[in-house]
């Protein structure tokens, strides 16, 4: 199919994962919101998984796009 | 749960569950340009890539019943409820990527019942259809149904209102872009389930104190289960799947949780209704047909089966996480109970007087409790057999004061093992993960739906509209009809959710009838696979005959105070292990019948016409990777060495 899944996947936990660290960073100070995490802060640790995570995949789909004159989107897995 | 309790989410928990929906509808809208024939919109016009399939493969399976089913079992029956994977699941992968799909692939069948049109005739082709097509709608339903109950119990969100939403949303991204829509969305979920849930599991881990106290605190728990209200029954509730305390599952069925006994589990669960979902069941294996060559559909389920051997680690250790932070009993964590409103203690203490005065047995005081209490209102309530059965003698040495009384009732209401991931959820995710954790969920509802109606409208079109109704019209209309049947099927399951949310007594029925038609097919699709005498003949009668064997079975035991409408002539410890039996005779009747009746009756296909379809009569297939270790059978090999050692390291 013409739709490369990997761009959807990695635009979004790009940006789910760039928001949740900017939340993290944001809450950083405010120890009684974390307490229940066990005191680490679990938004900007998790956050930073999401964000490396949506990047590798932008990554993967850009090496994988189809070159001019190829037709098939070359997904080699 | 108490309206008090609601989840209280903030901006950036919307946003992402905001995130996914726009996500998921914009896929749909990208898809739309590429959906031009049929094929393209129900088969996604055999194109993806196998790690796609895999993933979605797996995905579709992954509902959001099974994640809240697995914490739940996690919980009730201890690391046994690995069976399910490691014993009912992984094996039966392997068989379907290394020797059924070969078949259903090659055969270019457009789905599971227009390949039993292919090796058979079309009776057993509409029997199966027919049966599947009423099942996806109702499953459908069924979890659309929980879902909006669930968004109404953590969030305080109108049931309507959800149902409705959510359903609006999986409408428009299967129109938009078909079966591809379904496969795509559904990876999405699986990557949002695993982000969603992993951090909740390890800081659950982290705060019990890392697995061997796990280990430890289960042990523990097992000396005494009725003192958390787990089950009589649990006193080798533990931490090893096999041997645990006492060597559960081979001291035999009274001393597991499970209730079972090894050939049930082994035979009955891990051979035939195994089997008989993973390589029989559309939903699944449509994943594996719509993938792009023969080598990326035998390769799905092998992909599939990587995640899903991890996956106990996901879903069933927070069940044993939840049993032993409530057995430390310093966490602030109990496995959560439904609630007695204080004001409702004084039906239910007159209710247990009551029984105490007429010598009532445990079970019967419990029932007119839960009935006292239903009767003033109250949410409903369960009680556990040994609580009750204490309380009922202390009250009648001597009255216990009534408020003590009260505190006590509540204690004895049995475990609400369903909310148990809810509640890690709650007591670990701080806003922002709260928000990723709940979109992960709701994102397994939805393409649960999805999936649903995807494998219901391809069964329509192709093998009921096209097949019966209406035959040689343009691939225009059922590209059409492909469309229509898509937003009737969506609408039907609405109904059904509406019908699970008012009558749960019907939803058990149909789910039981439904146990009755699939624990024999397996049979069928073996002799037919396999054997090339088989005739279409001894597999249609042979499948009644299968379902005719598990009413019977049903109407001659007893489980749970269920079956038994002939006459009682055993009786299960639990209902699982009288499914386990049922379904080991149904497969046993039908297997016998369809050979008998085959050798009775003339074949009606030549050998030539069952090329492709029967093992024997096709050619073998030469593998083309390029790498040895990348062939099905090399990897299925290597998978089957990994879940037996799974099994060992956990025995």
């Amino acid at each position: 199919m013409g739709l490369d899944i990997r761009w959807p996947i990695g635009l979004m936990f790009t940006l789910i994962g760039a928001l949740l660290t900017g939340y993290g960073a944001m809450t950083a100070s405010n120890a009684d919101m974390y307490e229940r995490s066990l005191t680490i802060n679990i938004n900007l640790i998790w956050g930073l998984v999401l964000l490396v995570f949506g990047l590798i995949m932008l990554l993967l789909a850009w090496l994988g796009k189809p070159k001019p004159g190829q037709t098939d989107a070359g997904n080699k897995r | 749960m108490p309206a008090s309790s609601l989840i209280n989410l903030g901006p950036l928990d919307y946003a992402i569950m905001l995130i996914y929906v726009g996500f998921v509808i914009g896929i749909g809208f990208a898809l739309t340009r590429y959906m031009k024939t049929s094929s393209d919109f129900l088969t996604s016009g055999r194109s993806i890539p196998a790690w796609v399939t895999g993933l979605a493969f797996i995905s579709a399976n992954l509902g959001a019943l099974e994640l809240v089913g697995m914490a739940s079992s996690g919980a009730k029956y201890g690391i046994m409820t690995a069976h399910f994977y490691w014993v009912g699941a992984i094996p039966a992968m392997l068989f379907l990527a290394v020797f059924m799909m070969p078949f259903y692939y090659g055969s270019k069948a457009r789905s599971v019942p227009e390949y039993l049109n292919m090796r058979f005739d079309p009776r057993v082709r509409y029997l199966n259809s027919v049966a599947f097509a009423v099942m996806t709608v109702f499953a459908s339903g069924i979890s659309m149904n929980a879902l909006a109950i669930l968004l109404h119990t953590l969030l305080g969100w109108n049931y309507d209102l959800a149902l409705w939403i959510s359903s609006a949303v999986v409408l428009v991204y299967v129109l938009k872009g078909g079966l591809t829509s379904a496969i795509y969305t559904e990876v999405l979920q699986f990557f949002m389930i695993v982000f969603g849930f992993a951090p909740v599991v390890y800081l659950g881990l982290r705060d019990v104190g890392g697995w061997d106290a796990v280990k430890h605190q289960l042990e523990h728990a097992s000396t005494n289960p009725v003192a958390l209200n787990l089950a009589d029954k649990a006193t080798d509730y533990g931490s090893y799947a096999w041997s645990s305390v006492g060597k559960p599952l081979l001291d035999g069925p009274n001393r597991n949780p499970l209730g079972a006994d090894w050939f049930g589990v082994l035979f009955g669960l891990g051979f035939v209704l195994s089997f008989g979902y993973w390589c029989t069941n559309f939903l699944v294996v449509q994943r594996a047909m719509a993938a792009k060559n023969m080598g990326a559909a035998r390769r799905t389920p092998l992909i599939a089966a990587v995640p899903k051997m991890l996956f106990p680690l996901l879903v069933i250790l927070p069940g044993l996480l939840a049993v032993a932070l409530t057995q430390m009993g310093n966490k602030e964590y109990r496995i959560p109970q439904a609630q007695i409103e204080t004001t409702n203690y004084p039906a239910a203490i007159a209710a247990l007087n009551l029984a105490v005065t007429q010598k009532a047995a445990p079970e019967v005081a419990s029932d007119a409790m839960s009935d006292a209490l239903k009767k003033a209102g109250n949410e409903k309530v369960g009680f556990n057999r040994a609580k009750v059965e204490a309380l009922l003698k202390e009250q009648a040495a001597g009255p216990i004061p009534d408020k003590q009384l009260g505190t006590r009732l509540q204690d004895a209401v049995s475990n609400d093992y369903n909310s148990v991931i809810f509640s890690l959820v709650r007591k670990y995710c701080p806003r922002g993960l709260l928000g990723l954790a709940l979109t992960g969920l709701l994102a397994s509802f939805m393409s649960g739906m999805a999936g649903n109606v995807t494998a219901f409208n391809t069964i329509w079109t192709y093998d009921l509209y096209q097949a019966y109704f209406a035959p040689n019209k343009s691939d225009a209309h059922y590209a059409w009809m492909g469309r229509f049947i898509t937003v009737v099927g969506i609408l039907i399951s609405i109904a059904c959710a509406y019908v699970a949310k008012r009558y749960d007594n019907i939803m058990d029925f149909i789910q039981l009838v439904f146990s009755f038609v699939n624990a024999p097919l397996f049979a069928t699709f073996l002799l037919g696979m396999f054997w090339k005498r088989c005739t279409a003949t001894g597999a249609f009668y042979g499948l009644f005959g299968g379902i005719g064997t598990s009413v019977l079975v049903y109407g001659l035991t007893m489980a749970e105070g269920k079956g038994g409408w002939i006459t009682n002539l055993f009786t299960f410890n639990t209902s699982m292990a009288q499914n386990y039996w049922l379904a080991t005779f149904a497969f046993g009747a039908c297997f016998l019948l369809t050979a008998g009746i085959s050798l009775a009756t003339a074949r009606t296909k030549t050998d030539a016409e069952l090329k492709g379809l029967v093992y024997s009569l096709t050619p073998k297939l030469v593998d083309d990777e390029k790498l040895w270790f990348l062939r099905p059978g090399v990897l299925a090999v290597i998978l089957l060495i990994c879940c037996v050692v799974l099994n060992w390291v956990f025995w």
